[in-house]
């Protein structure tokens, strides 16, 4: 430093203020891009956070340690029994003709734990199957045969229209029709909810992946499939008296009585998608003449409340899936598991602050009943 | 000047720069760990940030950002040891007391998360029942059991200590650059390049040989 002579140091002397600008500005440009990756500079922006915000908005109010969105369920376990037919479709371990145990869920729509199941349209299967090569497959599914809507925003714009208005604790109904009318595709969900027959139980219900995935066989072959748990039980239709009459927890009461007496089954029949059919809109069906497979079945043994049951602290994210199975490039899957996970950190941390003792059974008497 | 001893005798001498009493720069495989570390890190800043933050884009970033994670702890592992092992250049003579301390408690803070990142990751995952995906095919083994409380510590810790280490970048780079560009010392350079091209170390280099011939 001594040797230095004095003229450049003068020089950088003056020019100090430009290499701290310089620095001033990479940090500065470096903070700014993270922040717009972050959303913060975009509140705009729909997020996992702000799409998760507006379904708790949806639902009234935070059921602080309950799942954000199909919060009233119960735990099941059981076993996959894959009966080979699956095995060209896809590697997944599953498919072969070996038992995979699981940790399920039955549940309904709705964002309140203490939903009454005799208004729920919408019920739903998820199973978390642990195949004995170590890989993981969870499913989330539901017993619509279709998505509502097609696209994301949409989905967020339908969950937005939902929110109860303050004055009445209801949804608007100027709100809603304006959705509707936005959103064409959403007469045929309307349609379905308005005119299908409602089944008796959660055993007699056909739950559907509703998103496409993509299997892969060992041989390197994909296809585009999407799948669905028939029940073995019968269907038996419920008569809008009979729902009027039921009791608020009757698919709960329903389904330790059947477990009870035995498992129940559903047969896993994967549809596989012909060129044309629509990969990225759940809300479009595919022709009833593609081929199907049934790969083998799902056997519910056990039930346990969800206060307590092991499927409390598992987020049934639908893109956690084994080798042989991906996701598609239908946007919705994305969505799901990015909201699905934000949901998940929420109660989890709601639970860990002390905040959920109704969610983790401890609490002595059950919160109040929106 | 007999720093020399401090050396463990079966790696004293491995190149003619090392034998010198003060390296003048980090070792070749200090300064590959170093830039792609850095740019793995940064990476990984960033996916981590956009997988929390984005509806679509989730999927492919954390099926990135968990290998990533494995791969920066395997590395700072090998960096650790040789950092134990080669002692790095000093700091010039002339810088400040509080800059000392800042450069030295950064850089063992960097260090720490470095290791910390990956681990709670990894310990994350493993308490929020989550496979650790390194490739379609291949988990690693969960490291502690399925626990909600300890998932959400976990979880929160995660988000705020990548926030510190953020931080803690961009404050090295800003002092790399200070040094670099104001302060116009050989910091920057000692982990920029192998060797020594201003006119003025060159000369000292030279001097250092003669001694060491001495």
């Amino acid at each position: 430093m001594q040797n230095t002579t004095s003229t450049p140091d003068l020089l950088s002397r003056r020019l100090t203020w430009l290499p701290l600008l310089a620095i001033g500005f990479i940090v500065a440009a470096i903070v700014l891009a993270f922040a717009w990756v972050a959303g913060w500079l975009t509140p705009d922006r729909l997020t996992p956070a702000r799409f998760t915000n507006a379904i708790e908005t949806s639902n009234g109010q935070v059921h602080r340690g309950f799942r954000r969105a199909h919060a009233k369920g119960v735990c099941v376990a059981g076993y996959f029994e894959g009966n080979g037919q699956g095995v060209e479709l896809s590697s997944a371990r599953l498919f072969s003709t070996v038992r995979t145990p699981f940790i399920g869920r039955m549940s309904i729509g709705g964002g309140s734990p203490y939903g009454l199941d005799n208004k729920a349209r919408v019920r739903s299967m998820a199973l978390q199957l642990n195949s004995d090569d170590g890989q993981q497959w969870r499913m989330a599914m539901n017993s619509f045969p279709f998505f509502a809507v097609s696209s994301v925003e949409a989905f967020y714009e339908q969950t937005a229209a939902n929110a109860p208005d303050p004055a009445t604790g209801k949804p608007d109904p100027a709100k809603v029709a304006a959705f509707a009318a936005a959103h064409p595709e959403f007469a045929r969900f309307a349609e379905w909810a308005k005119n299908t027959p409602w089944s008796t139980s959660w055993a007699n219900t056909a739950y559907n992946s509703v998103n496409t995935f993509r299997f892969s066989n060992p041989a390197g072959e994909q296809h585009h499939v999407r799948w669905s748990m028939q029940p073995q039980t019968a269907f038996v239709a419920m008569s809008p008296e009979e729902r009027e009459a039921a009791d608020d927890n009757f698919l709960t009461e329903d389904l330790m009585a059947r477990l009870a007496h035995g498992p129940l089954r559903w047969d896993m029949v994967v549809t596989i998608a012909a060129p044309g059919d629509s990969i990225t809109d759940p809300s479009k069906i595919w022709p009833e003449d593609r081929r199907k497979v049934t790969v083998g079945s799902v056997v519910i043994e056990s039930s346990s409340p969800q206060t307590s049951g092991a499927c409390r602290d598992i987020n049934y994210d639908p893109l956690i899936l084994p080798k042989g199975v991906d996701g598609s490039e239908d946007p919705l899957l994305a969505a799901r598991s990015a909201v699905y996970s934000v949901s998940f950190n929420r109660r989890q941390y709601d639970i860990a602050t002390g905040k959920a003792d109704t969610a983790i059974g401890q609490a002595s008497s059950q919160e109040t009943s929106p | 000047m007999n720093d020399t001893a401090n050396v463990p005798e079966n790696h004293a001498p491995l190149n003619h720069v090392e034998s010198c009493p003060d390296p003048r720069h980090f070792n070749f495989t200090a300064r590959v760990l170093h830039w792609s570390m850095a740019l793995m890190i940064l990476a990984m800043l960033f996916v981590g940030i956009g997988m929390v933050s984005s509806l679509s884009l989730r999927p492919a970033l954390i099926s990135l950002h968990q290998p990533l994670g494995i791969a920066i702890l395997l590395l700072v592992i090998v960096r650790l040891i040789n950092r134990l092992r080669h002692r790095p250049p000093p700091l010039p003579a002339d810088l400040p007391a509080v800059q000392v301390f800042a450069a030295k408690a950064s850089h063992w803070l960097l260090y720490a998360l470095m290791f910390a990142m990956p681990l709670i990751g990894w310990c994350m995952l493993s308490v929020g029942g989550y496979p650790v995906t390194m490739f379609n095919g291949f988990a690693l083994p969960a490291i502690a059991p399925h626990n909600a409380t300890v998932y959400a510590v976990f979880r929160s810790a995660h988000t705020w200590l990548a926030l510190l280490l953020f931080a803690t970048v961009l404050m090295h780079l800003a002092a790399a650059l200070f040094h670099a560009w104001v302060r116009r010392d050989d910091v920057f350079a000692s982990m920029a390049r192998g060797y020594v091209t201003n006119a003025k170390t060159l000369g000292e280099e030279k001097e250092h040989e003669n001694s060491a011939n001495e």
